[in-house]
């Protein structure tokens, strides 16, 4: 039910235009609804409408439709945009449900900003920008090759998120809460940087096992990333443009694809496999801090899309598990 | 089949007397455990008390309390295990955030920085939390018994009003004190270079923690505030939605 700014689109006779989403004039007759909106946590009536056709009218211009959350019971999950009046289990008379979800935010926003933080704040430490560092260090740099490796590593992560963000996910929900900028991009700069000082630090100590283990881990790194965009590439084709539909992930083609067969999350088990890479390769421990904080949040969210997978599909393939194979 | 449906009910018999005896078996263990904690803090009045009518001073005083202190403190722990498995209806996270700053207070503080143990913001803090901790063991004790008195139930939420603050002037003004001490020893603390790349400031950490309570100690007053609304006047709080 999108509500709109317009007005109640009626068949037959003349149809007043409807600002965004135009109905088709049909021929026969239409059946008229009756809505009446309540708030969902004091029951007060917000508003009510007869001869509703397909479209509601918006009825409050303060609530954009993005943070409206309408419902058919005050305790139940929201209606979709997509969904039809007359498909809904309503009598003549609909009593729905109206719950402010709050200020929002595009997933767009959100993610781009999270995301170019990190790529920023690391290059400051990097070139050791003044005051982070003692004054005879501004704009040194490093003499391990590894901290130079790191540093494309770390880069070259978050260009290859903003994008994927840009150019490639397809998001189900337009937008989000708007604290939650606050907390995300707490979370991403404040790791960031944490990592950044001390891998970009004047007294850093190389990994133990020196060049063996630094090329162990590019290698993880690498195939890790490869394979957390070849799952973001499949997840993408699973879904045609501007369309929301959910469908069973399958292998393709792509052999870091065949990791569906074990997972139902693979995205996130590749992007663990980067992080342990980028672990090995600093053997910094505010790093593999950030590795483990990620991958208990990674895992929190893979169980519940396996979790939904297996509600939504019946037929749903059972060798999977969330995020690791058999384990997790 | 009737044989069938028989074993379905004598099955939920079984279960439903299983978690009777849970229950029975929880009551039991939460009951011994609240009074064992007010014994012990009652303990620590008395000596604190004792020794304050016989020297007249506080010094050399927390060397006295502390073997009880600790024990005590530490023990409360087992409260947090408590709300986890769910015998007890409190957030694990409040809870949580309670007991561990009293444990910080009292091992990584009080213990390990012997030149601070004789300030009278020690003896503050440890005034405020025996009062407390005497009336909100007690008050549990007596809830499970079914038998409570009045006054503990007022007293348990009223003097939280004041000793709360009292208390977090003692903690903060303990931690302060003991600042040039910690980073004039440099203890519990790592520096660079080291093999895992990461640094370590028990001096800097001090003050974050100090800084912490400004955001946390509201949180935890007004929760208290809540529930006192809601125990002693009966009012709803409509709680925020997420």
């Amino acid at each position: 039910l999108d509500l709109i700014v317009g007005s109640v689109v009626a068949a037959p006779g003349p149809p007043t235009p409807a600002k965004r989403k135009p109905t088709k004039k049909t021929k026969k007759a239409v059946v008229f609804f009756e809505v009446e909106i309540l708030d969902a946590k004091t029951k007060d009536k917000l508003c009510f409408l007869d001869k509703v056709g397909k479209v509601l009218p918006s009825f409050s211009l303060h609530w954009y439709p993005a943070r409206q959350s309408i419902r058919l019971d005050p305790k139940g999950k929201s209606l979709k945009d997509e969904d039809v009046l007359q498909h809904l289990p309503v009598g003549t008379t609909a009593t729905f449900y109206f719950r402010d979800l709050g200020a929002q935010i595009s997933w767009v926003t959100v993610f781009l900003t999270e995301y170019a933080g990190p790529l920023l704040i690391y290059l400051m430490f990097y070139f050791r920008v003044p005051f982070i560092y003692a004054p005879k260090y501004d704009f040194t740099t490093s003499k391990h090759w590894v901290v130079h490796l790191a540093c494309m590593c770390h880069s070259f992560h978050y260009v290859k998120r903003l994008l994927e963000t840009l150019f490639v996910h397809r998001f189900s929900h337009g937008t989000m809460p708007l604290r939650n900028i606050f907390k995300n991009c707490t979370y991403y700069w404040g790791f960031a940087a944490w990592m950044a000082y001390y891998i970009n630090h004047p007294l850093y100590t190389p990994p133990i096992y020196g060049e063996q283990q630094i090329r162990l881990a590019l290698t993880v790194f690498l195939f890790c990333q490869i394979g957390n965009f070849s799952i973001h590439i499949a997840l993408r084709n699973l879904r045609p443009p501007g369309s929301k539909t959910r469908k069973i992930p399958y292998p393709t083609k792509n052999p870091f694809t065949w990791i569906f067969l074990l997972v139902s999350c693979p995205n996130y088990t590749y992007e663990l496999g980067s992080w342990l890479g980028f672990t090995l390769m600093t053997q910094c421990l505010p790093v593999a801090f950030f590795t483990l904080v990620g991958f208990i949040q990674m895992t929190v969210w893979a169980k519940g899309k396996h979790r939904s997978y297996l509600k939504e599909f019946r037929d749903y393939p059972t060798l999977r598990s969330p995020i690791l194979p058999f384990i997790l | 089949m009737a044989s069938g449906e028989e074993d379905r009910t004598v099955e939920e018999k079984e279960t439903n007397n299983k978690k009777r005896t849970k229950g029975a078996i929880a009551t039991a263990w939460l009951t011994f455990y609240n009074i064992a904690m007010t014994a012990g803090w009652l303990v620590l009045a008395v000596v604190m008390v004792r020794y304050y009518l016989q020297k007249g001073t506080h010094k050399g005083l927390y060397k006295n309390i502390a073997r009880t202190l600790k024990f005590s403190q530490t023990f409360a722990l087992l409260e947090v295990g408590h709300c986890a498995i769910g015998i007890v209806r409190t957030s694990v996270i409040v809870t949580g955030v309670q007991v561990c700053s009293r444990i910080f207070m009292v091992w990584f503080i009080t213990n390990s920085i012997r030149q601070i143990q004789n300030e009278e913001s020690v003896i503050l803090f440890v005034v405020v939390w025996t009062i407390t901790e005497i009336t909100r063991y007690s008050f549990y004790t007596f809830n499970l018994l079914n038998h409570l008195p009045y006054f503990i139930k007022w007293a348990r939420y009223n003097m939280f009003i004041v000793m709360y603050p009292l208390g977090v002037i003692g903690e903060l003004l303990t931690i302060h004190a003991a600042l040039p001490y910690v980073r004039r020893s440099g203890m519990y603390s790592l520096r660079l270079p080291n093999k895992y790349n990461v640094s370590f400031d028990y001096y800097y950490f001090l003050i974050i923690v100090m800084l912490s309570y400004i955001p946390l100690f509201p949180q935890l007053y007004f929760h208290m505030l809540r529930q006192r609304r809601r125990v002693l006047h009966g009012e709803i709080v409509v709680e925020k939605d997420e």
